[in-house]
């Protein structure tokens, strides 16, 4: 039964074709229609692929599915197959179920647009890249989906590749930085590729995972790679130092920063981490400084969203952070309270910004929360489904956010106290800022009353996928509830089984979690609602930190001045001197010295008999000569 | 017998006066003339040595050359009509149309 799982690519592909070729016969509405069913139905598949596995013993959970045989290049062997066990359903679940709200709600979204059919057609598309990513059983096949999806984002952070304004410049600029510093960290995957192969000879998981538990690898040659993957997934999931492109992918439409900036993509580094944690568990050196990339990435960025004023920019930044938690815990070992994490970012991140969307749709576009105000009595579902997004994001139990950030926290505290003192740190901000952006645009007085009258609430096409991911937000901690984890266990059939922590230790991080998660919600409701005095103190013990926050840590300068300027500085050189004086120098000046001899010598043409007769005789004469001289 | 250096020596001043000939005189008919001398030097050098070394390839060789010299004035004197008719001279010194 498991050979049926093609259809799972094969269906949102041909939503994607249909949609390319006869999208205009089937009219605007019916593209939308038909893209949401196509992913809806590969949502059915996965569930019933899900269905299938559970049905079977927990060690029989890994099944290869071989399509066909894809390279054969001497003894470099590739199948195209997929790899199916709990860990590559379980994301399929989430792409293809998340996928399929974001498509029906992108109907109504999209509505006016007028390139409905191409916007259909790439979200098909990324879905069937992210699903070849997930499922692939070889290292080559994820980079194929890899790649695939970073042309999807690409694609639709420039969808509106004409507009321009001052926080992102031209949309298609923004899509271009995405893609250049994805590039940098695909490079990190082709090389980690490139040792593993050499090392052992084969890009299938499940052989390269085989060998390693054999021991043909040594510590060294493990740490390589995983730094090299470590590249790949600081790119694909926006860490330091490669998060800058996250920021501007928000010029996208907004359902494209819900599913593939936060919901899906940027977690494939994630993914990708978990499924070769075989390699990260030798490679221990690789997985600190992934745990400590990941860290001091969560406190950036939620540093950095405590400032912002943009309803989109908050919810980048804070899916920055919240990316550096999953990519803490798989440095700290603990894969399946990150796959957790994943799972339920997925909802209540991607719930925020189709709220931030609906928002968006009510205001025309607007995004300054400092023009916002009072918008719950115009907008009470969004508001409603807004502020239930971020009270998960937040961690305040008993929402999702709370369960699988705390099984993170538990899993960092078990190795490290000062990554964990990190964390903690980074979930008060977290908190502080998920209810920052509720407050400021919701409540309170209207500050832009012609902003405040036009708004309305969005279609039911756009609230009930609002509905059921707020649904999911609040039960998804279900999931993996401590003491009785769920998912973990799923998951031991892909992940291994995880370290177990002590009951005091699981008990005293639940507790501060708790706490601090509660004394974010105080300072935000003091400081944003009843604007007392003392959150203000606070703030203006950091107000040397200010400009720095604003400015993001001047990274993206520091990228300008380090590499973005002496690359154009070096562009104009080729382009003004080394181009037309070098190149092109080298080539006139051939042509300009066969003109020069050919000037010189035709003079030896006289048109004249006695000279040709004369020319003639010297020459037999000293043929001559040189025969009976030699001879 | 006529010694056989008699008959090349002979050739060679032939051969000479044809190429003094050819270099020095103007008119194009005398200079198909010194052309047919050079020629013909070759053929009586032909001819000796085949004689001296008993063997007619040298013999057969005369005739070809002779079919080709007679050729050759025919295409010639053909050239040297026509351009007298066009520049009304034979002078070679005047015709350089093939001049750069």
């Amino acid at each position: 039964m498991f050979e049926f799982a093609w259809l799972l690519l094969a269906l949102p592909l041909a939503g994607a074709i249909i949609n390319l070729l006869f999208g205009r016969q089937i009219g605007a509405r019916n593209i939308g229609y038909l893209a949401s069913a196509a992913v809806a139905a590969a949502f059915l598949v996965t569930c019933w692929l899900l269905f299938n596995l559970w049905q079977l013993p927990a060690e029989e959970r890994t099944i290869t599915v071989q399509l066909w045989q894809w390279i054969t290049i001497g003894t470099f062997k590739v199948n195209a197959a997929l790899l199916i066990d709990p860990l590559s359903i379980t994301i399929c679940m989430i792409v293809t179920g998340v996928g399929t709200l974001i498509h029906i709600y992108s109907i109504a979204y999209m509505e006016e647009d007028e390139r409905v059919q191409r916007f259909f057609f790439y979200l098909n598309f990324f879905i069937f890249a992210m699903l070849i990513l997930v499922l692939s059983d070889s290292f080559l096949g994820m980079f194929v989906g890899w790649e695939g999806v970073g042309l999807a984002s690409y694609l639709l952070i420039g969808f509106w590749f004409d507009r321009r304004d001052d926080s992102y410049g031209w949309y298609a600029d923004a899509g271009k930085k995405a893609f250049l510093v994805n590039r940098v960290g695909d490079f990190g995957m082709i090389i980690a590729m490139l040792i593993i192969w050499s090392t052992m000879g084969s890009l299938t998981f499940l052989d390269v995972f085989g060998k390693v538990h054999s021991g043909a690898l040594t510590v060294g040659v493990a740490n390589l790679i995983c730094f090299m993957l470590l590249i790949a997934a600081t790119g694909k999931s926006a860490q330091i130092p490669l998060y800058i492109w996250l920021p501007d992918a928000m010029a996208g439409p907004t359902p494209v920063s819900a599913l593939i900036h936060a919901a899906t993509m940027v977690t494939a580094g994630i993914y990708m981490i978990a499924r070769t944690h075989d390699l990260w568990q030798i490679a221990t050196s690789a997985s600190m400084v992934a745990a400590w990339i990941g860290a001091l990435t969560a406190l950036f960025a939620a540093t950095i969203a405590l400032v912002q004023t943009d309803l989109k920019k908050i919810l980048a930044y804070s899916t920055i952070s919240q990316l550096g938690y999953m990519m803490l815990g798989v440095g700290v070992g603990a894969y399946s309270a990150s796959i957790f994490h994943l799972t339920t970012h997925a909802f209540f991140k991607a719930l925020l910004f189709l709220a931030a969307g609906s928002v968006m749709h009510a205001t025309h576009g607007e995004l300054d929360i400092r023009k916002m105000g009072g918008l719950r009595d115009k907008m009470p579902t969004t508001f409603l489904t807004f502020l239930i997004g971020a009270t998960a994001l937040a961690g305040i139990p008993p929402l999702s956010g709370f369960f699988s950030k705390d099984a993170i926290l538990v899993g960092t505290l078990r190795v490290s106290p000062v990554l964990y003192a990190i964390g903690i740190i980074t979930a008060l901000l977290t908190a502080v800022y998920s209810f920052r952006a509720v407050f400021v645009p919701f409540m309170g007085q209207p500050r832009d009353k012609r902003l405040y009258n036009h708004a309305h609430e969005s279609p039911p096409l756009m609230t009930i996928p609002l509905w059921i991911l707020a649904f999911l937000a609040i039960v998804g901690g279900l999931l993996n509830l401590p003491f009785v984890e769920t998912l973990s266990h799923w998951l031991e059939t892909s992940l291994g089984p995880q370290s177990e922590v002590s009951l005091t230790l699981e008990l005293l991080g639940i507790t501060l979690s708790v706490v601090v998660a509660l004394f974010g919600l105080v300072i935000a409701v003091a400081r944003y609602l009843q604007n007392e005095a003392w959150p203000r103190r606070i703030a203006d013990g950091f107000q040397g930190m200010m400009p720095t926050f604003e400015h993001k840590y001047y990274v993206d300068e520091f990228y300008n001045g380090l590499i973005v300027n002496p690359l154009r500085r070096m562009s104009d050189w080729f382009a003004e001197i080394f181009d037309p004086k070098i190149i092109d120098g080298a080539v006139n000046g051939v042509a300009g010295i066969s003109a020069q001899v050919g000037e010189w010598a035709r003079h030896l043409e006289t048109g004249a008999i006695p000279t040709y007769a004369l020319s003639i005789l010297i020459g037999v004469v000293a043929l001559v000569a040189y025969f009976v001289l030699h001879a | 017998m006529v010694p056989t250096g008699y008959y090349l020596i002979l050739s060679g001043l032939v051969f000479t006066i044809g190429v003094i000939g050819v270099l020095t005189r103007r008119s194009a008919l005398i200079l198909l003339m010194c052309v047919e001398l050079m020629l013909n030097s070759v053929n009586l050098t032909l001819v000796a040595l085949s004689r001296q070394w008993d063997n007619l390839n040298g013999q057969i060789f005369v005739f070809i050359i002779m079919a080709v010299a007679a050729a050759e004035v025919a295409v010639g004197l053909a050239i040297v009509i026509a351009n007298s008719r066009h520049s009304n001279t034979t002078n070679v010194d005047d015709v350089k149309l093939l001049k750069w």
